[in-house]
């Protein structure tokens, strides 16, 4: 595949050792008011790696975009709920363009991969108790 | 007190009174008549009075931290600007043709335009009445050309509309009013609007309608010379014996309105877009590197803010190499004006009262996409007759902004291939610089084929990508300029903010000078009376 290739060259040339598969998923520019993809890995691939990056570990600026790998704010559920919903500082919000069911499903993703291992997940109904 | 109490001034007495009480800077402005329309905000600034060797460290060499620069300069102070970026002018940014620009995360793209183009991935176009920007650009000498917001013949596109075949905007704008006009003058005819609009009104509004609409005597819209004047011939008018025009064939209500075309038809009629617009010649870094050549040497490129504390006499930032890190190195200064972005500083070290710190974590950043691509030819005006201007399309890249200089150049182009926001924006940011390139041309080739062979290569800039600013622009609500707007722009001690996020023009170059101006001439009122 021609994208694989680049992206390849492309980690050669940054001296990246490692690129997290970077697509857009099935879902993704589907709405220009609104995310489509419902899947949790795919909503973290068409969103949060703008500034999280593919490998979750966040980068640093003038300023910087937290790590979400290994981070233990993530310990408590209802803490990246409220985060993704109304945004923190910097981050905007995404509740406007999110469901319940699409925010649950990104959040069970990132506290479930980027060596976050937390066994409790949360719900729709949980999201929908923030808003 | 009440209004027959209030004591009568004579104009040379409240002249007086002011330069008093506000410090002459207000004088200065409240005496100009400089021929600025009324309803601007925008004065030039002289400060006035000795500023006794007060410094002022600067934090940021956008337009906010340059104006701010320039001006407190020129009245005497000793300024020292920290600039994060190996470069001055913030979002006010031009690439070019051997640039490189690594963005966070580490992706690198090397910009391979030919010599001569260029691509502004921040700001592109100055309305007539951003009287800032525009005076800047008069005093510093930089030089101006019309930038295109409304071009008739360039394209609306919608992917399920006409089986996704770009339609002409003349086509569209014409057959969208003369459609509305001619119904508006059905219901008068039939006596439907009676009720709300008098006879005589009604008279007046159908002559109105016939001659806005290109309606016939008989207040229809229909194929003929009339409905062609306004949206184009088949054939145009021409010279000899061939030269007889051919009348065009306008689109039915029906397939128009649901094309959802006409959605854009008002973008050009907004009062930020309205025609004339300009750019400097050469690209949008022009007005920045004019400003810095004025300022001087006293602008230090790749220096990290870590830090920014004051105590009761004194401002000091600790920084740091942007790149290589280094020893952590300390500036200090009597005041400080700081337009580091929120989303950087509401990150950062500083000691700033609660409504100011809260006031700076306020604020998110919105998302933005941007996608120069250049290509072998101008086709789009050698086959399409597009000169500059804008195509809209329901496509992911919003828009394709065509180059409003070089019109007729034989060789290479470089037009802008995306211009999105919201989750689109997001999606393309999130993306290897190279896909969304990819992307950008796939798509735009739906609107140009020609791209599929056109196309060399492009640079794409996601704003929430770019290290200095973690965000295109100041995202305020009604709410949060209610609660935080007016904190932000305090002075905190000796801490000033400065930048389009403490403006009401977000993200546009004319917030940051109009906040800087306001903001130095504040700090310098303080200046003067502490002395």
């Amino acid at each position: 595949m021609r994208f694989v290739s680049a992206i390849a060259v492309l980690a050669l040339a940054t001296g990246m050792m490692q690129v997290a598969a970077a697509q857009a998923d099935e879902g993704a520019f589907g709405s220009e008011e609104r995310f489509m993809a419902r899947d949790g890995a795919a909503l973290y691939r068409g969103i949060c790696q703008s500034c999280h990056m593919p490998d979750g570990r966040g980068a640093a600026g003038a300023g910087r975009y937290p790590p979400l790998a290994g981070n233990e704010r993530l310990e408590t559920a209802g803490y990246p709920v409220f985060i993704v919903v109304n945004g923190q500082k910097g981050m905007p919000g995404f509740g406007a363009w999110l469901d319940d069911a699409q925010v649950a499903a990104v959040v069970n993703y990132v506290r479930s991969h980027f060596g976050n291992a937390y066994a409790d997940t949360v719900s729709p109904d949980d999201v929908a108790a923030v808003r | 007190m009440s209004e027959g109490a209030q004591p009568r001034v004579r104009r040379r007495d409240l002249l007086t009174l002011i330069g008093t009480m506000a410090g002459s800077a207000v004088m200065y402005q409240a005496m100009a008549s400089l021929g600025f329309a009324a309803e601007s905000p925008y004065r030039p600034v002289r400060l006035e009075g000795d500023p006794g060797g007060a410094s002022v460290l600067i934090l940021g060499a956008g337009l906010a931290g340059l104006v701010a620069a320039l001006e407190l300069r020129r009245a005497g102070y000793r300024v020292e600007v920290l600039e994060y970026e190996d470069r001055v002018g913030g979002r006010c940014w031009t690439v070019r043709g051997g640039d490189h620009y690594t963005e966070l995360g580490g992706f690198t793209q090397h910009c391979q335009f030919e010599k001569g183009l260029y691509f502004n991935p921040g700001p592109w176009r100055i309305p007539y009445h951003h009287h800032g920007v525009l005076d800047y650009c008069r005093r510093l000498g930089v030089a101006l050309e019309p930038f295109v917001q409304v071009n008739y013949n360039a394209f609306l596109h919608a992917r399920n509309a006409f089986d996704g075949k770009p339609q002409r905007f003349r086509h569209v704008l014409s057959d969208f009013h003369g459609h509305v006009a001619e119904l508006l003058g059905k219901a008068i005819g039939q006596n439907r609007l009676d009720e709300i609009v008098s006879r005589e009104d009604r008279e007046i509004l159908l002559e109105a309608l016939r001659q806005w609409g290109a309606l016939d005597r008989n207040f229809t819209y229909r194929p003929g010379g009339i409905t062609s004047e306004r949206r184009g011939y088949e054939r145009d008018p021409g010279g000899g014996a061939g030269g007889v025009p051919e009348i065009s064939q306008p689109i039915g209500l029906s397939d128009l309105l649901r094309s959802g075309l006409w959605r854009a038809l008002a973008t050009g009629q907004l009062y930020e877009y309205q025609t004339p617009l300009f750019q400097p010649v050469g690209g949008m870094d022009a007005i920045a590197s004019a400003l810095a050549r004025e300022v001087g040497d006293v602008i230090r490129l790749s220096a990290k803010v870590t830090s920014i504390r004051q105590d009761a006499q004194r401002v000091t930032v600790r920084h740091e190499h942007s790149r290589s890190g280094g020893d952590p190195q300390t500036a200090s200064a009597d005041w400080c004006i700081c337009t580091i972005p929120l989303s950087i500083l509401s990150q950062m070290d500083i000691n700033v009262g609660a409504p100011m710190a809260n006031a700076i974590g306020a604020v998110p950043y919105d998302a933005s996409i941007k996608v120069g691509l250049q290509f072998k030819r101008r086709f789009w005006e050698q086959d399409e007759a597009i000169y500059g201007g804008i195509s809209y399309t329901d496509l992911p890249i919003s828009l394709i902004g065509y180059p409003n200089t070089g019109y007729g150049d034989a060789g290479r182009g470089v037009l802008l291939g995306a211009y999105a926001f919201g989750p689109y924006a997001y999606e393309f940011t999130a993306l290897p610089p190279d896909e969304r390139v990819k992307r950008a041309v796939e798509w735009g080739a739906q609107v140009h084929p020609q791209y599929r062979d056109e196309f060399e290569n492009g640079i794409a800039v996601g704003w929430h990508r770019v290290p200095g600013v973690n965000g295109c622009y100041g995202l305020w609500t009604e709410e949060t300029r209610r609660l935080h707007y007016k904190n932000l722009c305090e002075i905190d001690g000796r801490i000033a903010l400065a930048g389009e996020h403490a403006s009401y023009l977000p993200a546009w170059q004319e917030g940051a000078v109009l906040s800087a101006l306001d903001t130095v001439t504040r700090l310098h009122q303080r200046v003067l009376s502490s002395r």
